[in-house]
């Protein structure tokens, strides 16, 4: 058996931290062996630690690091598909790929994402309504299960597995490797538009042209706006820009960090307000723009480590999802947002498509808003109305960015995890597969 | 002095960390590689990632270091195969039981074997048909635990320490020849060696000691303590009069 050691862990957010014990290991044999012998307390995998909450922590347990486990193995050229292990992140593919032609067909906020964890959260991005989640375009996954060893699922083999491991949370196994379809664009250039919306009826409203029209589209909301005023923001739609338009010169990033913690206080409601002033602004009616596809995705990528500039204590993001035709939920959510005075610094709106195959999986036809809040007294209590509030209107909360959700609410919010634990009795029998949320959820 | 076109490459031990990013690195550079390793599936994982990452020949083979009578048969084989072999990278080694090594015979056999007999053994034929091409580089992965033995662990030291002077023997040999012969000597490595190993500190990633490796092999450095800072540590202990050292506890 490979050797471990104790580290404090934490989601994306920070909160909470906890202390687990973390193998790594480097062989697929490695990882089998930790499987089949799970020491006490528990195994759950981790990526590069994305979810924002405590889906990746197991204290008193095991946490299996799959960052070593990130071969490529085999690209069919012809059909675009490539076959890459769980530990391969969405910017490595990027980075080989992209070059010859090929993108992701769904790529979430961030690249520092690793493909087990983009299957385990059966990720989004922002061409939803048009195209699905990530789980879409898998066509096998290769998992380690406690009760049944190696497993490969797909839609025609095993497929009660597959659609519990898209976004089963890494509860059905840990992901050794998986099979995923890219898709052809012809340069690294988006074209968008940007247009300011008054208020949120009007970026609802607008939504529905963006759609039809544009494969990618998302609305920035300024969180802090109030009365009238309350869900305006600048809706932004893209497209690939074909390579006859697309400028010859390729652009190349720098990335910048942050350094220390910022104090708690740096972000508060003044020098939110001051930047959403800023960004709306600078973000006036514009079409046709050109812009590198990494500053299109993945902005905050730009800024290494942003999650520190809400200080030590960390941040929760919180995103729901209700049906189209409850914007009432939507709109009173961001209401009791904007009354607390709790600086939301991203707040981000897009109508999503109708939901997929994964069990657990969060998106739904309907409204997704999300929201970040530092973690301050009284956070939780806010954060539980909400809850009630989204569950009431037939809506969710998504579970790799929760930190907070209490497992009656996932109960009224997630009604098919009663199949998802008939499947995860078939393949982890004995309950080998945990994790913090799992247990803060009753999934585990 | 490189090539016209980057030729190919044996690395030995492939399926370590240190291994895996010397590799890519090499790759990135368009060297055609032979990933050499006992286990032959992680081996061609490691293949098949290089081919897709970097568009370069990339094969896995099968290699025990411990098996001493398939060394000459793996070594011609790969002389034969194209237009021969440009460049050794040794990298596979075993750091065993310290505690063990010190009472049992065949553990303290076995880090021996493994770390240093096992090098020679594969290096011997390697090295004659490098000096007969007239150019090329070998260079392996060595320890600072080689520098000076120690009571934690010397029989590791000991063989790491026989390997160094081993290569000090081959380079002066091969110099006429124009084959760079370097040691690396790599302090705590992030890698499965010294993952929850207590005691370690200033762990360098694979990635930045792969980087040293590779600019070692460009300019023909000869040994290259990586990071550098290891070369100033390792010369104050070797300072340390015997009399003083054989009453320390490091």
């Amino acid at each position: 058996m490979i050797a471990s050691r104790a580290e404090r862990l934490s989601g994306w957010g920070r909160h909470p931290v906890q202390e687990c014990r973390v193998y790594r290991p480097e062989k697929v044999s490695e990882l089998g062996e930790v499987m089949a012998s799970p020491p006490e307390g528990g195994v759950v995998s981790r990526g590069l630690g994305r979810a924002y909450g405590d889906a990746a922590l197991n204290p008193g347990g095991t946490v299996v690091s799959h960052l070593r486990l990130n071969r490529m193995l085999a690209f069919d050229e012809a059909a675009g598909v490539l076959e890459c292990e769980g530990g391969v992140s969405l910017g490595e593919i990027v980075d080989a790929f992209l070059p010859r032609g090929w993108f992701l067909p769904v790529v979430p906020g961030t690249r520092h994402v690793t493909i087990g964890g983009a299957i385990a959260a059966d990720v989004h991005g922002k061409n939803h309504h048009r195209d699905g989640t990530f789980g879409r375009f898998v066509d096998a996954i290769r998992l380690v299960t406690p009760g049944r060893g190696m497993l490969t699922c797909s839609r025609e083999q095993e497929a009660d597995a597959f659609r519990a491991t898209l976004g089963g949370m890494g509860l059905t196994g840990a992901i050794v490797s998986a099979r995923l379809r890219l898709t052809r664009v012809e340069s690294a250039w988006m074209t968008v538009d940007q247009l300011p919306t008054r208020d949120l009826d009007d970026a609802l409203a607008r939504f529905a042209d963006a759609d039809a029209g544009h494969r990618y589209s998302v609305a920035w909301i300024d969180a802090l706006a109030k009365g009238r005023a309350l869900g305006r923001g600048v809706l932004m739609q893209g497209d690939h820009a074909p390579a006859s338009a697309a400028p010859a010169k390729a652009t190349r990033r720098t990335v910048r960090g942050v350094p220390f913690d910022l104090p708690g206080a740096t972000l508060n409601r003044f020098t939110v307000g001051a930047f959403n002033r800023l960004y709306r602004a600078t973000h006036g009616a514009r079409t046709g723009a050109m812009e590198p596809l990494e500053r299109f995705f993945w902005p905050l990528d730009a800024v290494a480590d942003w999650n520190r500039a809400y200080g030590r204590r960390g941040f929760v993001q919180y995103q729901l999802v209700v049906p189209i035709d409850r914007a009432d939920a939507l709109a009173s959510v961001l209401r009791r947002a904007a009354e607390s005075g709790r600086a939301s610094f991203l707040a981000v709106l897009k109508r999503f498509g109708p939901a997929g195959e994964g069990i657990l999986s969060f998106p739904m036809a309907g409204w997704t808003l999300s929201l970040d809040f530092p973690v301050a007294s009284g956070l939780t209590e806010m954060l539980r109305e909400m809850d009630r509030t989204v569950a009431d209107a037939g809506g969710r909360v998504y579970l790799a960015k929760d930190a907070m959700l209490d497992a009656v609410t996932f109960a009224r919010m997630y009604p098919a995890a009663e199949a998802f634990r008939a499947v995860r009795r078939t393949l982890d029998p004995a309950g080998v597969l945990t994790s913090s949320l799992a247990r803060r959820v009753g999934l585990a | 002095m490189p090539d016209a076109r980057p030729g190919t490459v044996l690395v030995a031990g492939a399926t370590s960390a240190i291994a895996r990013a010397v590799a890519a690195e090499l790759a990135r550079r368009g060297h055609a590689l032979v990933l050499a390793a006992r286990d032959l599936a992680e081996a061609e994982a490691l293949a098949a990632d290089l081919r897709l990452r970097h568009g370069v020949a990339a094969r896995a083979a099968r290699f025990d270091a411990l098996d001493f009578a398939s060394h000459a048969a793996f070594a011609a084989e790969l002389i034969a195969e194209g237009d021969g072999l440009e460049g050794v990278v040794v990298a596979f080694g075993w750091m065993g039981d310290a505690e063990r090594a010190r009472h049992e015979p065949d553990e303290a056999r076995r880090t021996l074997d493994v770390n240093f007999t096992a090098v020679v053994s594969l290096l011997t034929p390697l090295a004659d048909h490098l000096e007969g091409r007239g150019a090329g580089f070998i260079c392996v992965v060595s320890s600072v635990a080689g520098d000076r033995g120690r009571q934690s662990n010397y029989v590791y030291g000991a063989a790491k320490g026989g390997l160094t002077v081993y290569l000090q023997g081959l380079r002066n040999r091969l110099f006429p020849a124009g084959v760079r012969v370097v040691t690396v000597k790599p302090g705590f490595v992030d890698t499965r060696m010294t993952f929850g190993l207590p005691g370690t500190f200033l762990v360098a990633p694979p990635e930045r000691v792969a980087a040293g490796i590779v600019k070692a092999i460009d300019r023909g450095a000869d040994e290259v303590y990586l990071p550098g800072f290891w070369r100033p540590v390792m010369m104050a202990i070797r300072a340390v009069p015997e009399r003083i050292f054989k009453r320390m506890k490091l």
